[in-house]
């Protein structure tokens, strides 16, 4: 059996920030594993520990700095990774979850999965859309928002929970092979240990570019394209508390007391 | 140049945004000088078709198949109504069940899709607004396409409370059942303790800031000093910190009680559309930046770890 995850680096913003034309300036943004994905990643090892015979495979869309990130996913117990980059994505602009799931599915033929795991979204541009149109490119089926995950490879079923609004969970049973989208608190990833650290690097990352995976630059022509980034007007109009934090404390609590709050 | 937006119900009830959906596609219909269209698919198609019917619709489609929601069954049906309804733009909910969907049928009609649309315009072309890394940002996004997909975040549009004159009219859709490949078994509400905190007058509710899952004692005493009650954000129930049923948010639960105090809160926006309606919200955030600022009502900027054992002091 063979999972593919599909990886993605994403920018966390520190809480200060300038923004420099359509993008965050790099010096307020650090790198790290979305982390809805890693959500995925721990579901495919888990699955892997369960069953045998299982290989984990990861595929990024992204430039090369991103090996770093990718090379977390294989030192918490992936087999394998593929990255596809090259500069037609590179002058691509905004990457719509189309033109990823295009790419995604490119490779997703060449390996033929029985499982898909992707994260629910990503941490950055937050679409949510990637996972269920791989399905459909690939003529999968597939389940979003999925918080619990019981495989039945013989019966070709997988038992999930979907997370709804409001605190309902959907009961579904979905054919696979299929493509699902994992949500966090779905399981408890792990940390990679010292030895799982030393075994990714000599893990193979393979890098493709879109020829190598059957596709030209004509086919990620993005219909999205980003006109502006701005901080949203606040709306705020808290009153603020200034002074010491004792201070503080003694303003909140004598507010608290006019509303009625007492120990 | 019309406009279709596809409602949302579950176990018997509409979904807010079925209607909030018809105020943002009455302002696109009218930019583009066309007509409104709903659509409600499944369950009782007679009394969300009526209720549906709101000033500035146009035609109401009703398509009695299946009782609740199938992501199978749903993605084939929107598919044959924008088929043969030809819509400019398609809109529908940006909720877990909307994402479940619009983008197979966006795939399917070879629309470009754009999700979790905080605004949207179509006076010079489509543009649509959302948000980036979080709530931190926002950016506008130019749809180079003649027709589009577009999901509808929830709570952002007013409620349409007055009756319209729309036309109702059932469509005919057909289901080819050997492509539905997912079966809805049934609803299950997540739980984990014993305390229902949409009841609480006062609640201490914690997020991420809080770093440590042993730091949380500094909560617990805050609460019991208040006589509140402790719930949280999706963070900390993931982390398995506080039960699932102590989550406050768009995932968990709504709470409305008399005073929130948000310690170490960001403010997502699924974290806000579950406490917005607190009558008094307070927020304790390191971050002055913290989106939590913005629907605080009072606010300390300040480390949580000096800033909540005073605040309990002062009770003791």
């Amino acid at each position: 059996m063979k999972i593919l995850v599909t990886v993605k680096e994403v920018a966390a913003v520190d809480d200060e920030f300038e923004i420099d034309g359509l993008a965050i300036d790099d010096r307020y943004v650090t790198a790290d594993l979305n982390e809805w994905d890693e959500y995925a990643v721990e579901e495919a090892v888990q699955i892997k520990e369960a069953h045998d015979d299982v290989e984990v495979v990861t595929v990024t869309i992204g430039p090369s700095e991103t090996d770093e990130t990718i090379r977390q996913a294989l030192a918490k117990g992936a087999d394998r990774a593929i990255r596809v980059w090259d500069d037609a994505l590179e002058d691509a602009g905004l990457l719509d979850p189309e033109t990823k799931a295009e790419v995604l599915a490119a490779v997703a033929a060449e390996e033929d999965p029985d499982l898909v795991l992707t994260g629910v979204q990503s941490a950055d541009d937050g679409f949510g859309a990637t996972g269920v149109t791989l399905a459909d490119k690939l003529g999968m089926e597939w389940g979003a928002v999925v918080n619990d995950l019981d495989l039945d490879l013989e019966g070709g079923v997988a038992s999930v929970h979907r997370e709804l609004e409001g605190g309902v969970e959907e009961l579904t049973d979905i054919e696979i092979p299929a493509v699902l989208t994992i949500q966090t608190g779905i399981n408890d990833p792990r940390y990679a240990s010292l030895r799982g650290i030393r075994q990714a690097q000599s893990k193979e990352l393979a890098e493709y570019g879109l020829s190598d995976v059957g596709l030209d630059a004509s086919e990620i022509e993005s219909p999205l394209e980003q006109t502006s980034l701005y901080e949203p007007e606040t709306e705020g109009e808290a009153t603020v508390f200034e002074g010491s934090p004792e201070e503080t404390a003694a303003e909140l609590a004598e507010l608290l007391a006019e509303k009625g709050v007492t120990s | 140049m019309s406009v279709l937006a596809i409602a949302e119900h579950r176990r018997g009830e509409l979904r807010p945004v079925s209607i909030e959906q018809l105020a943002a596609g009455r302002d696109l219909a009218d930019e583009l000088g066309g007509e409104l269209h709903t659509a409600v698919i499944g369950g009782d198609v007679e009394a969300f078709g009526a209720d549906l019917n709101r000033e500035g619709v146009d035609t109401v489609h009703t398509v009695d198949i299946g009782e609740e929601f199938n992501h199978d069954v749903y993605t084939q049906v929107v598919t044959q109504l924008a088929t043969e309804l030809d819509p400019t733009v398609l809109l529908m909910p940006n909720s877990v069940n909307g994402l479940d969907y619009a983008p197979a049928v966006a795939n399917r009609l070879d629309r470009p899709l754009v999700t979790d649309v905080v605004d949207i315009d179509a006076e010079d072309g489509l543009t649509a607004t959302r948000e980036l890394y979080g709530s931190k940002t926002e950016t506008t996004i130019d749809v180079h396409a003649e027709q589009a997909a577009v999901t509808i975040r929830p709570a952002e549009w007013p409620t349409i409370e007055t009756d319209g004159d729309a036309a109702i009219e059932a469509f005919d859709a057909t289901v080819d059942e050997s492509a539905v490949k997912s079966t809805v078994k049934g609803f299950e509400e997540v739980g984990g303790g014993d305390i229902d905190i949409t009841d609480a007058d006062v609640l201490v509710s914690v997020g991420r800031g809080i770093e440590e899952e042993e730091n949380l004692d500094i909560i617990h005493d805050l609460a019991e000093a208040l006589d509140a009650t402790v719930s949280g954000s999706r963070p900390l129930i993931d982390n398995g910190w506080l039960e699932k049923d102590r989550q406050v948010g768009q995932s968990g639960k709504v709470v409305t009680p008399d005073v929130y105090i948000a310690i170490g809160i960001s403010g997502a926006v699924q974290h806000v559309a579950g406490m917005k309606g607190s009558d008094t919200i307070v927020a304790i955030n390191t971050d002055p930046n913290a989106p939590i600022f913005d629907i605080a009502d009072y606010g300390i900027q300040d480390d949580l770890f000096e800033v909540v054992p005073a605040l309990t002091e002062q009770f003791q």
